[in-house]
């Protein structure tokens, strides 16, 4: 199976790879997967007053898919808001990366660590939890 | 050196310069059917196929009247599963295998079993070995056919043949080994291991694609399998088909050149094997799958523990192998063979093969050490299991949403 050319993109030069100080307020962690089943994806915003995501840091263990998938989401995120970022879907980043419907599940996941870093933020900073009207479990 | 290099010879290999070169009179010059038995273009391709045989036969010690041609080592698995279960039906219904077998025997018996067939499935321990115990505690009187790979595809371990046809005669039962990954590359022999059947294809030993054999034993016992190909009879009537008479002189071909190098051609794969896995298994967390002195000589199996195998594949662009991760495969699970050893799905996930080959270099291999290493540690930099493990955290405790 070729890849797509931004998925070699985003896999060669991964963009924001790093690690947030997860005990911080102001730090959103979402780690979505299992070893078990070759992926996990750990995605995190840091987050300033006004709840804009002024900062994104990723590291995914997994396939070149999802490993594009979570470097094009810590893009994405960067200057949305959380209310904004709940807003971000999977088949937008299928689209942009162009994956095969075998890979889709990998944009899955990226989605979910989103929302699970957003939801992390909400609940250290006394808001409630969102669920999304979507479950992919 | 040219990239990328191929180290992917237990799927497949290079035909071999001299096999092509015996190959190609057979196509437009020496055409003929080799069951024409009237006319002198027949003759020629006859005596191509004729020749051949002798040359496969040398090479696994048996008669040139016990080698049926087939299109390849699945075609020869299905006959001899299949044929030996309808040929000695009458006698028992019982068939023994093993886990960690090839695709086209677990399939072929699945097949079998539900046309009356008890089979077991023997578990492997966790070097890949089956134990015979658990095989003589198998037997029934009923059981017609044992059927155990010789060497892995996944991992290269070589079973204990010998022993294994001693135990199935013993009981009454024929042997039968799935030899694909082991002729050509370490000495095979159907009298000395005591074996029935023998199944093996001409593309892992440097020769042609679609074609393969089965060795069917003629004396003590005289073997007889049901065809599965009807038709005008050839080869003793177990496959009917025309002779795929340049495949055959190939394979014949590439029997010779395996049979006449293969002492000298096994000691430097097994050289470069080590120095290859040696060098790997100095990384942090890499662990070799299989038992490690029972094996073929060209092939290994490491996992790199924290890293995926198919973004690891990704990163070693330049090196062909093959991974036991689920990513690669079409069902999403990762390889059986590995799972069967008791590897955790993680690690299973994180497993790369390496197959060496007749053109593989010492140059070669030292860029494949250097390119998985620094793929490893790339990946290990982008992944957050290995960055838990360094902290200290126990993975397995932790929680994980599994989707």
């Amino acid at each position: 199976m070729a890849y797509s050319d931004k998925v070699i993109d985003h896999y060669t030069n991964p963009r924001n790879v790093g690690t947030l100080d997860k005990s911080a307020n102001s730090v959103g962690t979402g780690l979505v997967g299992a070893p078990e089943c070759g992926d996990v994806m750990r995605l995190q915003i840091q987050v300033d007053g006004n709840h804009m995501i002024t900062d994104a840091k990723f590291k995914t263990f997994g396939c070149g898919s999802a490993i594009a998938s979570s470097s094009l989401a810590t893009e994405w995120l960067k200057g949305k808001s959380i209310d904004e970022a709940m807003k971000i879907d999977n088949m937008d980043i299928v689209e942009e990366l162009a994956l095969p419907p075998v890979k889709i599940h990998c944009s899955v996941l990226a989605e979910d660590a989103i929302k699970a870093a957003i939801n992390d933020y909400r609940v250290k900073n006394g808001l409630e939890a969102l669920v999304s009207e979507k479950s992919h479990h | 050196m040219n990239l990328p290099i191929y180290l992917d010879n237990n799927a497949t290999t290079p035909m071999d310069p001299r096999v092509l070169e015996a190959m190609l009179p057979y196509f437009n010059q020496k055409f003929g059917n080799a069951a024409s038995r009237n006319h002198a273009f027949g003759w020629a391709a006859e005596e191509g196929v004729d020749y051949a045989r002798e040359q496969v036969a040398q090479l696994i010690g048996a008669t040139e009247k016990e080698i049926i041609f087939t299109s390849g080592a699945t075609e020869s698995d299905n006959l001899a599963i299949k044929g030996v279960f309808e040929m000695y039906k009458e006698k028992g219904n019982h068939i023994i295998t093993c886990v960690t077998e090839h695709k086209a025997i677990l399939d072929a018996c699945k097949h079998v079993e539900k046309l009356g067939a008890k089979v077991t499935y023997l578990p492997v321990q966790a070097d890949g070995l089956i134990s015979l115990q658990d095989l003589e505690n198998a037997m029934t009187e009923s059981t017609i056919l044992v059927s155990i790979m010789y060497g892995n595809n996944e991992i290269g371990v070589i079973q204990p043949i010998k022993e294994i046809a001693e135990i199935a005669h013993k009981h009454g039962a024929l042997f039968m080994t799935d030899a694909t990954q082991a002729v050509g590359k370490i000495p095979v022999d159907v009298i000395a291991d005591g074996i029935d059947l023998l199944a093996f294809t001409a593309h892992k030993m440097y020769g042609p694609k679609g074609v393969g054999a089965l060795y069917v034993r003629r004396k003590n016992p005289r073997v007889k399998v049901t065809a599965q190909m009807d038709g005008g009879g050839h080869e003793r009537g177990m496959r009917s088909g025309t002779l795929n008479v340049p495949g055959i002189v190939g394979l014949g071909k590439a029997a010779e050149l395996c049979r006449l190098e293969m002492a000298e051609e096994s000691k430097r794969l097994s050289a470069l094997r080590d120095k290859l896995e040696t060098s790997l298994l100095v990384m942090e967390e890499s662990y070799r799958n299989g038992n490690q002195e029972h094996r073929l000589p060209h092939v290994a199996n490491i996992s790199f523990k924290y890293v995926e195998g198919e973004g690891l594949m990704m990163a070693m662009k330049d090196l062909a192998v093959s991974s036991g991760s689920a990513c690669t495969s079409a069902s999403l699970e990762p390889s059986y063979v590995l799972k069967s050893l008791g590897l955790s799905d993680d690690l299973a996930h994180s497993s790369i093969r390496y197959g060496l080959g007749r053109f593989t270099t010492e140059e070669e291999v030292d860029f494949a050490i250097a390119q998985t290493m620094k793929a490893v540690n790339h990946l290990r930099d982008l992944s957050p299991l290995w960055e838990m493990f360094k902290e200290g955290v126990d993975l397995d405790s932790v929680e994980w949403a599994e989707h």
